[in-house]
């Protein structure tokens, strides 16, 4: 299905000039119920993603980055449910747009996707391999499901993904078992798993957290090659800005279940709209600062996730609170003036602010009660 | 792996060594000794021994030896297959105690397979399906199966079977081929004889290790390696019983070198209750004579169950776990 040479142009635009998004998501909604109360982990979530780049997802935890990624997926946990929104899908520029979330969970077309057309990988890569199967052998097992039924091919396709990601002695490799591989190797063994079947997506949910800074540059260079070589778009799941800065086309910042800001990675760092992403933007350290010199912290927490923030999400820790408009009214997503790569949530910015007649409190149909952050 | 199991077969042999002194050192302990019992025995029948007779008994078998040439005595005549002798019923230990023996280990070991067989689907069944009905259902079950006693269910499946059922309770067979050599019909007969006490043996441990299953299967599924596999577009019963099931079976496996003297000490009871041919009733009996060759016997018996269930504990974990054959 998945054919890495229809991708190798890393072609942004379809032939009729418009943008060739892979993965649309649209108004994404996903709500935890649990038994201490509903969390709305997303709450209309809004991004595409261009054949062949890279789109960095970025925030703090807690914001649905994770969730986002799964949702992708249909892998959301219980008690979590996608409750709303679209997540158009097209494996190829030319190929019918498929609304995943209309595949059942369980149906066979969704898992034809997953492992196939979209891999994953994940945070931890001390777990995120079986401890009690061969490297190879999981490898293999993908490969079995989605691309040959011969075992020997796809334990020798197995071998060959190893030697991709720049195993040292990648036959060595498969035959040995997860507990036997540091970290980095363990992750190493996660990208070649995700990308076995040549996938046109790759999610990688905050791949590189669990490394040290060495093998994180390792890991990171590793996953640009691979990029460019066989063209597949990545999802990067991230709250370093350093890695967004290194890997990404273009970036989502994400703050409670909403996207505040997409534009490129250029625009984030050079010309920050949302007063979140600036304060994030300010909240690293840099080299040349001064000794003694505080570091811009965010003031306050994220909210409890139990509650709804009333207006816009972010205004109990914002510097440039409105009193009046930003604690009753949520912004709406609004381009930035000149651009069309560029958009922010915030009332600073014309456009943001929705008409008067418009003006409701909150999302439709949640109970605005006070955020019981500070 | 052959390193392994040599080092694990020296120290079986060193534990039993150690759990033969001690067991027959407690033995031991009591006053008097099963020729005491014996004698009182003689004596009521109006039988009337001489101060030198008694001696000469004594003296033959040896009641006045400290424990410890006893006790070499008794290991000495292990190796030549000599088990001692029993006063109570004045036959050699061996002879007596080999058919029931291997009622027992049948009894035990299907009780064992049945709980197995049992507990992992349902416990399986009952993570999968978290919070829901069957579940609950399952879970009571459980609980059940754990508080009620082995006498009060041997005795209501008694009833229930022979009431209901029309089955012939009690004993593993039936009158006309008790005393008949081994035949089909008479492996038949068993059958129909077994599935009674297994269910009674078995009952206990079956609960709990369902819900040692079900425990361990819920944290298993929650790993990250769970969420790979389904990433990778298994079917989600690949998922549960290819990746989940077996990183949860460890525990199930560890609590194999308990469970089969656990059996055997469940036999006990419900082979009273149920008038079985085992050597549980035998061994109650043997205590309660002070009849020690045969108690200590049975007492080795599941000592060396114990042991070579540990052994095999190790190495299923082992084939199962590739982390455990490193050491």
């Amino acid at each position: 299905m998945a054919d890495p040479v229809a991708n190798t142009g890393s072609t942004a635009t379809t032939p009729d000039g418009g943008v060739d998004n892979l993965i649309q998501v649209e108004n994404l909604e996903v709500r935890f119920y649990t038994q201490v109360g509903v969390v709305r982990a997303l709450n209309g979530v809004d991004f595409n993603i261009p054949r062949g780049q890279v789109l960095g997802v970025v925030g703090e935890s807690g914001s649905g980055k994770s969730i986002t990624g799964l949702s992708i997926m249909q892998l959301v946990p219980r008690p979590g449910r996608v409750e709303g929104g679209r997540i158009l899908y097209k494996d190829k520029p030319d190929s019918k747009t498929i609304n995943i979330l209309d595949l059942g969970r369980q149906s066979d077309e969704m898992r034809a996707i997953r492992g196939d057309d979209i891999g994953m990988i994940f945070q931890e890569p001390m777990t995120s391999l079986n401890p009690v199967f061969k490297v190879g052998a999981q490898i293999q097992e993908a490969i079995l499901l989605h691309q040959t039924p011969n075992k020997q091919e796809a334990w020798d396709r197995a071998v060959d993904i190893l030697d991709k990601v720049g195993m040292p002695n990648a036959r060595r490799v498969a035959n040995s078992y997860p507990h036997e591989l540091s970290g980095g190797m363990r992750q190493r063994a996660m990208i070649a798993m995700a990308l076995s079947c040549s996938p046109n997506l790759l999610i990688a949910d905050e791949p590189t957290t669990a490394l040290d800074v060495t093998t994180e540059a390792q890991i990171l260079s590793l996953m640009r090659d691979l990029q460019s070589e066989i063209g597949t778009s990545i999802m990067f799941i991230t709250h370093n800005m350093g890695v967004v800065a290194q890997m990404c086309d273009e970036v989502a910042v994400m703050y409670l279940g909403r996207i505040v800001e997409r534009a490129t990675v250029d625009d984030i760092f050079y010309d920050p709209k949302h007063p979140y992403t600036i304060s994030l933007l300010r909240s690293i350290p840099r080299l040349g600062q001064k000794r003694g010199q505080r570091l811009e912290v965010i003031k306050g927490g994220v909210p409890d996730p139990y509650s709804t923030v009333t207006g816009c999400p972010f205004h109990p820790r914002c510097p440039s609170f409105m009193p009046g408009l930003c604690d009753t009214v949520l912004p709406i997503e609004a381009f930035i003036e000149g651009k069309t790569n560029h958009t922010v949530r915030c009332h600073l910015y014309p456009g943001c602010t929705p008409d008067s007649d418009q003006a409701v409190t909150g999302v439709s149909g949640t109970i605005p009660t006070t955020s019981k952050a500070q | 792996m052959v390193n392994f199991i040599a080092r694990r077969l020296i120290a079986m042999v060193i534990t039993l060594l150690f759990i033969s002194i001690i067991a027959f050192f407690l033995i031991e302990l009591p006053p008097g000794s099963a020729l005491d019992a014996e004698l009182l025995r003689l004596r009521s029948r109006g039988g009337n021994l001489s101060l030198s007779q008694v001696r000469e008994l004594e003296e033959r078998f040896g009641v006045h030896d400290p424990w410890q040439e006893k006790y070499f005595k008794w290991v000495g005549g292990l190796f030549r297959g000599d088990f001692g002798y029993s006063f109570r019923y004045s036959r050699e230990v061996g002879p007596l105690i080999a058919g029931r023996l291997g009622f027992s280990l049948l009894l035990a070991g299907t009780s064992l397979l049945f709980a197995w067989l049992v507990s992992i689907p349902l416990g399986v069944y009952s993570a999968t399906h978290r919070n829901t009905i069957p579940d609950y259902i399952i879970t009571t079950i459980q609980f059940v199966g754990v508080a009620v006693p082995e006498f009060l269910l041997a005795l209501v499946l008694m009833v229930f079977a022979a009431r209901f059922l029309g089955a012939d309770v009690g004993g593993l067979f039936s009158r006309q081929y008790e005393a008949a050599p081994w035949s089909w019909g008479k492996v038949w007969d068993l059958m129909k004889h077994l599935w009674l006490p297994v269910i009674v043996v078995s009952a206990g441990s079956t609960a709990w290790l369902t819900r040692v299953m079900r425990a361990n299967l819920l944290d298993v599924l929650n790993a990250q390696y769970v969420q790979t596999a389904r990433a990778k577009g298994l079917k989600e019963n690949a998922v549960v019983w290819k990746h989940a099931v077996r990183n949860a079976l460890h525990p199930l496996i560890m609590t194999l070198g308990g469970v089969l003297p656990a059996l055997i000490g469940g036999e006990v009871i419900a082979s009273i209750v149920l008038n079985l041919p085992t050597a549980g009733p035998l061994f109650i009996e043997a205590l309660r004579n002070q009849d020690m060759y045969l108690a200590i016997t049975f007492l080795m018996f599941t000592s060396v169950l114990l042991v070579i269930g540990n052994l095999l504990a190790d190495l299923l974990l082992a084939w199962v776990d590739p982390r455990v054959r490193l050491e």
